[in-house]
């Protein structure tokens, strides 16, 4: 269970008189939960900030009141969580609450999981003491997914935390109400935090913070889903179902490699069609925060009612006959072990590129760092106080990593550097100690010696290594001022003590890897940096460790949701129907190396690769038969996969499938090459870059994400390439429309790849950047 | 009266009274003699002349004693639990339900089931409703869950179908827009209680 847990020290705490231990630091509120003991709060959110909006989370600590949600746990500190007097606050708070809150309960999407009903019944209100005049509150669709209900809402202020310090967005916030002041004597004659928690909330409500009417940000959702009332709902979930009548399917997202937990919540599509339906995807946000892509790209089901035994029929006989298999990281781990069988027992290729570029990758990591795996996890990364991120564009590539750079700077008073030669409006306003390198694409190298520079000790370090480290030189070879960052660099190594880097795929897709793979090994050996991957894609870590991959290979070729002569496709499009992800069971694994186990949230009826490798080969009954199968040598488990667990606990501990073994062994000296610019690209550039919320074919097949497959480019840029335009690579064009994605900044265009049609890997090749030619058409 | 009568359960010291039975017929000869005197009474003819006595007062003379189903019913009780129906709001017209739900959720058979979505005027639309009556065991559940008095029950009793499993629709139970002056409120499981006024607590109002 605790596999992860670090050595944390612990404090003797009494509550209620009873001796619990918690962890040093630990807010009240927090230990409590953890020792599962209720105390009442609305507006805390973990892993955020505290608000103190709600103030009904009042315990005594040793004689005096606080906010449990706030105050931190001491050696011997006894905590009385229900006085005489903090049950009058809190009936007083509820009370207030409840006035003038619309009566609605009938009719609102929260009935039934509402915290106003919840703690209304809980501190039984049952009659009302307060009053004051109502303010008109009007309803606004904010966003093609956020609908806001201002008369329901309470400002207890979740949202807009939860959008600053987790999301990062800060797209929200809270403004003016124009309610009528509270009566002066109500001050002293009613419970003190009561009256100040409504003297705030009479004067606010929740607005974009932009100024408009919308709020332009990444539609993650996160908001919806903290809400503790009816009034932020999604627009498309609206009216459409009462809570109660949902069942809920623990699964895993298949979007990315964040692989973060989620509840299909199913019921039948209608009176008259009784197959079930995702009518949402909600998550433990407690512990787990979602992107706009796992919350509203849910209906990419592959709706198959019958056997096609024609069909079945010719998938054998080009199983039988093929020599090649083509596939994506859309893929279970136990799949991927079937096709890895396949390879073992008939010899045919693997073809996987986005997975290979991260298996050649973390193999030239392992060889020169002697760690199987890399050293870190996200989790880790988001308790740094100073983290770093290079190679990936972190808005789009993978939300959590983007959300655990974000909450560093917004929970541990963190800092952060944000190299990427695409500009980025966003990350710059995560936290007030930012550096931004928009470096030149093919420097990443000299990033990473600039890194070895800033904070490696340099006795340690290889000679190939320390004769390339001039700081002033690195600094202004990625495009910054060495004087001022000089001083700025010192501001942000005040009091840090945990470093990270998070890298992701343009290292992977590189032409020197090796060297850059290298010098992450140098970097961790000689510094307290750790470093955490981002893999390409869902299941490219689960890929890259199960499967022998090839490079090149030709011949008749199976493609499993890619190109092929004949094709297996969840998306209802090929030869042979599959299972899409959300219609399986099986385990992932994602970037936090845990592999984690989904369900089928929907009924499928066809044939699955387990059928297939029955008849081929040999196979158990169940695709989930293969679980325990997995290669324990490359750190999985044998474990049954109906005995992996898919929650968290009180504490916030993920107990969620297992984390992957990993060891270490002892490496000889490290040789890098010399960091030389041969390789840095000039003129027009194309970035291979999905928009936001955009990952594969399956997002692109749910209805609420629209975002279209088109060149995307910041507002000037766009304005000079005009409407329409041709792109050309060296291999081939591509026509496309042209999108402002007005969080991008400079001149590089970004081309998505979420269209396996459209063969964007080959036009790219073994880089994420091409110098191409744009031609309005 | 005490239960002490009752709940004596030593039945062999009460005092049964034996009835005076005479002894079965033992062979074949008076068991024919019985057969016949009991079967050439004249008791059966006075029995055939009531009968049709009855008949020519029935169909003569205009004095019929039963009900004549199905031209004629018998009232039922306001309380009776039988097909349900749906109420309308008297001054609009609208139907009163709201979609919340808790009818489908209390329904013990789990036989009731609808549809809702987001309406043009951002209101909560019914969109269907069907209550399955092979399921149903007409307990009045939802009737008394129903915070709108919307779902009660009716006095439609007779619902022989070709399937008992055929579904009430929305508008089977809903009250004809036409006939929404005659539309009574229900006084059965969920009726408001007569001193419903006693039982509740005034909120103070700003305005
Ligand atoms: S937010 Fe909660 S209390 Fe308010 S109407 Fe909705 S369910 Fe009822
Ligand atoms: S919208 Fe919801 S989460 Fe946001 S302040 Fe209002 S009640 Fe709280
Ligand atoms: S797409 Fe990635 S970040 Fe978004 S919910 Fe799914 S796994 Fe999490
Ligand atoms: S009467 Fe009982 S069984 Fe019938 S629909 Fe109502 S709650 Fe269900
Ligand atoms: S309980 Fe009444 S208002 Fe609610 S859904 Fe059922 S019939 Fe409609
Ligand atoms: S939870 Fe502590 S103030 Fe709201």
């Amino acid at each position: 269970m605790s596999e992860m847990q670090s050595v944390e020290n612990m404090v003797s705490i009494k509550i209620d008189g009873v001796e619990y231990k918690a962890k040093e630091g630990e807010y009240i509120l927090n230990a409590a939960r953890a020792n599962d003991i209720f105390i009442p709060a609305i507006c805390y959110l973990t892993r955020c900030s505290p608000t103190l909006a709600c103030r009904i989370c009042l315990v005594e600590a040793d004689g005096k009141q606080v906010y449990s949600c706030n105050a931190k746990v001491k050696e011997g500190m006894e905590i009385t969580t229900t006085t005489p007097n903090i049950l009058e606050e809190r009936r007083a708070i509820m009370e207030v609450y409840d006035v003038n809150h619309p009566l609605q309960c009938g009719v609102c999407d929260q009935s039934g999981e509402c915290e106003l009903q919840n703690y209304t019944l809980e501190l039984e209100v049952d009659s009302q003491s307060y009053s004051i005049p109502d303010t008109k509150r009007e309803t606004k669709n904010w966003s093609s997914v956020l609908h806001y209900d201002a008369g329901l809402c309470i400002v207890c202020e979740r949202c807009t935390t939860v959008c600053k310090d987790m999301i990062g967005d800060a797209a929200i916030k809270t403004t003016k109400r124009g309610g009528a002041a509270l009566d002066k004597s109500l001050r002293g004659n009613m419970p003190k935090d009561a009256y100040a928690m409504w003297n705030k909330l009479q004067k606010s409500i929740i607005a974009p913070s932009n100024g408009t009417e919308n709020t332009d940000c990444s539609d993650c959702g996160e908001c919806v889903a903290v809400c503790p009332v009816g009034a932020l709902v999604s627009r498309d979930f609206q009216y459409t179902t009462n809570a109660w009548d949902l069942k809920r399917i623990p699964a895993t997202c298949a979007h990315c490699s964040s692989g973060c937990q989620i509840y299909y919540e199913t019921k039948p599509t209608s009176i008259s069609d009784r197959t079930e339906k995702i009518y949402r995807v909600t998550n433990e946000w407690n512990y787990v925060s979602l992107c706009g892509a796992g919350r509203f790209g849910y209906d990419f089901e592959n709706r198959v009612e019958s056997k096609d035994t024609k069909a079945f029929a010719n998938a054998i006989t080009a199983f039988n006959k093929a020599k090649v298999i083509n596939f994506t990281s859309v893929i279970t781990n136990e799949e991927a072990l079937m096709l890895q069988t396949l390879k073992e027992k008939k010899g045919i290729k693997l073809i996987n590129r986005e997975a290979r570029a991260f298996q050649i990758f973390l193999d030239f990591y392992s060889k020169a760092s002697g760690n199987s795996l890399y050293t870190t996890d996200f989790k880790e990364v988001m308790k740094s106080d100073f983290v770093m991120s290079l190679g990936t564009s972190l808005r789009n590539d993978n939300p959590n990593a983007r959300y655990a750079f974000n909450n560093v700077q917004k929970m541990n008073k963190g800092a952060g550097i944000y190299f990427h030669p695409v500009g980025d409006t966003l990350v710059p306003t995560f936290g007030r100690t930012i550096e931004v390198f928009n470096h030149k694409v093919g420097y990443e190298e000299a990033v990473l010696l600039l890194i070895i520079e800033l904070f490696a000790d340099k006795d340690k370090l290889p000679n190939s290594v320390k004769e390339q480290l001039d700081r002033a030189k690195l600094v202004e070879a990625l495009g910054g001022d060495s004087a001022k960052f000089e001083k700025s660099f010192d501001k942000m190594m005040k009091k840090k003590e945990k470093f990270s880097l998070i890298v992701g795929e343009d290292l992977y897709f590189h032409q020197k890897a090796e060297n850059i793979a290298k010098l992450i090994a140098v970097l961790e050996n000689c510094s307290d940096i750790k470093v955490a991957m981002i893999p390409p894609k869902t299941n490219s870590l689960g890929v890259a460790l199960i499967c022998d991959l090839d490079d090149e290979a030709d011949g008749f070729t199976i493609g499993y949701n890619a190109s092929g002569d004949f094709r297996l496709s969840a998306l209802g499009d090929g030869d042979l129907d599959m299972p899409a992800m959300n219609q399986q069971e099986g385990t992932l694994t994602n970037m936090h190396k845990r592999v984690t186990p989904t369900n089928a949230g929907l009924d499928y009826h066809g044939y699955t690769l387990n059928d297939i490798m029955k008849e081929v080969l040999s196979a158990p009954t169940h695709t989930i038969d293969w679980t325990p199968l997995l290669p324990t040598d490359k750190g999985f488990k044998a474990i049954d996969f109906d005995s992996l667990p898919n929650g968290y606990s009180n504490d916030g501990t993920e107990n969620r499938g297992y984390l992957l073994d990993t060891s270490t062994v002892e490496v000889g000296d490290i040789e890098v090459n010399k960091f030389d610019d041969s390789i840095a690209l000039d003129g027009e550039i194309a970035y291979r870059c999905n928009p936001q919320r955009q990952f594969s074919d399956f997002t692109d097949k749910a209805h609420q994400i629209f975002e279209e497959f088109a060149l995307y480019a910041s507002p000037k840029k766009a304005e000079s390439l005009g409407k329409r335009v041709v792109v050309e690579f060296d291999n081939g064009n591509l026509e496309l429309d042209v999108k402002v994605d007005d969080r991008m900044a400079g001149d590089i265009v970004a081309i998505p790849d979420f269209k396996s049609a459209e063969n964007i890997y080959e036009l790219f090749g073994a880089s994420r950047y091409q110098k191409v030619i744009i031609r309005e058409v | 009266m005490g239960l002490e009568k009752f709940k004596d359960r030593n039945v062999g010291t009460q005092n049964y009274i034996k009835l005076d039975l005479t002894h079965p017929p033992k062979d074949g000869w008076s068991k024919f003699k019985q057969v016949l005197s009991r079967a050439v009474q004249p008791e059966l003819f006075v029995g055939l002349w009531v009968t049709l006595r009855e008949m020519n007062n029935a169909l003569f003379r205009g004095k019929m004693h039963t009900t004549q189903y199905p031209l004629e019913k018998l009232p039922i009780s306001p309380r009776y639990r039988a097909i349900h129906d749906m109420l309308r709001l008297l001054e609009s017209g609208h139907y009163r339900c709201i979609g919340c739900g808790l009818c489908e959720k209390i329904c013990i058979s789990n036989c009731i089931s609808m549809d809702t979505r987001y309406d043009e005027n951002q209101r909560k639309e019914v969109s269907e409703y069907t209550i399955n009556f092979g399921r149903c065991i007409f307990c009045g559940y939802c009737a008394e869950v129903c915070p709108e008095l919307a779902i009660v029950h009716g006095g439609r009793y007779e619902n022989a179908s070709e399937q008992r499993a055929s579904f009430s629709l929305f508008e089977d139970m809903l009250t004809p827009i036409d006939n929404l002056n005659l539309q009574q409120e229900y006084q059965g499981f969920g009726a408001i209680s007569p001193n419903a006024d006693d039982n509740i607590k005034k909120t103070p109002l700003a305005y």
